[in-house]
């Protein structure tokens, strides 16, 4: 069924009673040529475009749990591609593009809000590197505006930038292309949209298993039994690890345990994204009025989807030392989701060094705003043996061959990136 | 937040340590590794769910390195142990 709005009138008048799921719960067949392993928002889009830009529409998206139940429901849902090194650059700004028309080409309405990326510089040698990679990402062909703290203070009123704050604003670096969408929404249209192509969306099913011989992966085992397959494709950021060592690989990767939390609703206060990444802060407010906020990294391995308070802590001063007037507000729940942390602080989208096997991983903080785009050069790395120019960097060789893309220089302790 | 047995001080919290990783790291001799040897050490990981060997610095403390037996899954600290330092730092990245 095509929504629209001749389908909402039709359904108001018989009492909403004549929608039909969005998706069908089909069995899972025996035997696929593409099972996608991971039922969040990577996974989804890898299918739809499987079956939208390359026709294999044999194809199952296998979930342990229900759709977007992992970290496609726990991110804080900012979009941009503010990116000092090329593929990076390049790479995020496809994806922000293909957001630009998503709720159009999906039928399903994402919520996308470019209402700007704002980082904030505390310092002069922060608002060089600001200049340094605004300039870069111009050159690249994505939006970048330098402010002064006066345009700052214009453009986010509740936001101290006075003298007296503890660290006080020098300038930022705005994306205004950038934003937010709704994190649910990009899960279940692309769902939808790949359900009605053909493709089997499988919940409660959980990969236990990588059946392999002689070098070609041969299938998965399953909580719901065997599922041969040609090729798999691992979309479980924060389990990649887990997943990898069924293949019997190990891989530049750690699990991480990031942190996130909401206060109470309020009336529209901030209508942009404010980071800052001297004290280690971020915060929007979403449609519902809540303000969305989050930091660091706990700092050690984990696949616990929770941590510290000590961190909460922390994100609650960061947030108060920037906006003095949110002091009174309560928050209203806090929660953790896992983070594949690279050794370079970017993904791996690429095959593995098992034929029919290929990952997409190693998100760190930044997979949300990448679904599109990571489902797009996901599904043509399957259906090609080989990656599109836009992920042909993202290989899981960059590490031993010395290509990292380290976009922040931090080295190889996951958790300082 | 953790509360970590250190061998030398006792029951401390999180907040006191700094964390060192995978503590089943073994630097490779620099005269005769190759780069797969180096490759292996600075970058792959076993990153278990489930018990994982990790090393912890006590910075706000005795200042000591000590060997945690921690649950990744479940964050129960399962063992601590003193490392010898003898040598100074212990492998890790």
């Amino acid at each position: 069924m095509k929504y629209s709005i001749v389908s909402l009138a039709r359904n108001a008048l018989s009492g909403h009673a004549g929608w039909s799921a969005a998706w069908r719960s089909p069995e899972p067949r025996p035997a696929y040529d593409v099972v996608i392993v991971g039922g969040g928002g990577h996974g989804l889009a890898t299918a739809y475009y499987l079956a939208k830009e390359h026709g294999i529409t044999n194809v199952a998206v296998l979930e342990k749990g229900w759709l977007g139940g992992g970290n496609t429901g726990r991110n804080t849902t900012i979009i941009r591609s503010n990116y000092l090194l090329e593929p990076n650059a390049h790479f995020y700004e496809f994806s922000v593009k293909l957001w630009e028309g998503l709720s159009a080409e999906l039928n399903y309405n994402v919520m996308f809000s470019q209402r700007g990326v704002l980082n904030l510089a505390h310092t002069p040698a922060e608002i060089e590197a600001f200049q340094r990679r605004g300039n870069a990402m111009r050159l690249n062909g994505i939006d970048a505006v330098l402010m002064s703290r006066d345009e700052i203070a214009r453009a986010v009123p509740l936001l101290d930038c006075s003298d007296r704050a503890r660290y006080p604003i020098v300038g930022g670096l705005l994306q205004p292309r950038g934003g937010t969408a709704r994190h649910d929404a990009v899960a279940w249209g692309y769902a939808r949209a790949a359900d009605a192509r053909g493709v089997d969306i499988i919940e409660n099913c959980e990969v236990t298993g990588i059946r392999r011989e002689g070098g070609y992966v041969l299938g998965v085992e399953t909580t719901r039994g065997p599922i041969a397959a040609k090729k798999i494709g691992i979309c479980v950021a924060g389990h990649s690890g887990v997943l990898a060592a069924m293949a019997g690989l190990r891989l530049p990767i750690e699990s991480h345990v990031l942190q996130a939390m909401v206060s109470e609703p309020l009336k529209p206060v901030l209508d942009t994204v404010v980071t800052s990444g001297a004290i280690h802060f971020y915060v929007s407010q979403s449609d519902k009025g809540e303000l969305v906020m989050g930091g660091d990294l706990d700092g050690f391995n984990s696949y616990a989807q929770r941590g510290g308070l000590r961190i909460v802590e922390h994100v609650v001063e960061a947030c108060l030392m920037l906006f003095p007037s949110f002091s009174r507000l309560r928050l209203l729940r806090t929660w953790g989701g896992i983070m594949d942390m690279t050794m370079d602080g970017s993904p791996i989208i690429a095959k593995l060094p098992l034929e029919g096997l290929f990952l997409n991983g190693g998100w760190c903080y930044g997979g949300f705003k990448a679904t599109p785009g990571s489902g797009w050069v996901f599904a043509h790395t399957i259906a090609h043996d080989q990656p599109h120019p836009l992920n042909a960097d993202f290989t899981l060789e960059r590490f031993a061959e010395g290509r990292l893309i380290d976009d922040k220089g931090a080295g190889a302790t996951p958790w300082a990136q | 937040m953790l509360l970590i047995s250190c061998p030398w001080c006792g029951a401390r919290e999180e907040t006191e340590f700094a964390y060192g990783g995978d503590a089943t790291l073994k630097r490779p001799d620099p005269a005769r590794a190759d780069d797969a040897q180096w490759y292996g050490y600075v970058y792959l990981r076993a990153n278990p769910k489930g018990p994982h060997d990790e090393l912890w610095y006590h910075a706000a403390g005795c200042r000591r390195w000590l060997r945690v037996t921690r649950d990744t899954a479940s964050h129960a600290i399962l063992d601590t142990a003193p490392v010898d330092t003898s040598r100074g730092k212990p492998d890790s990245p």
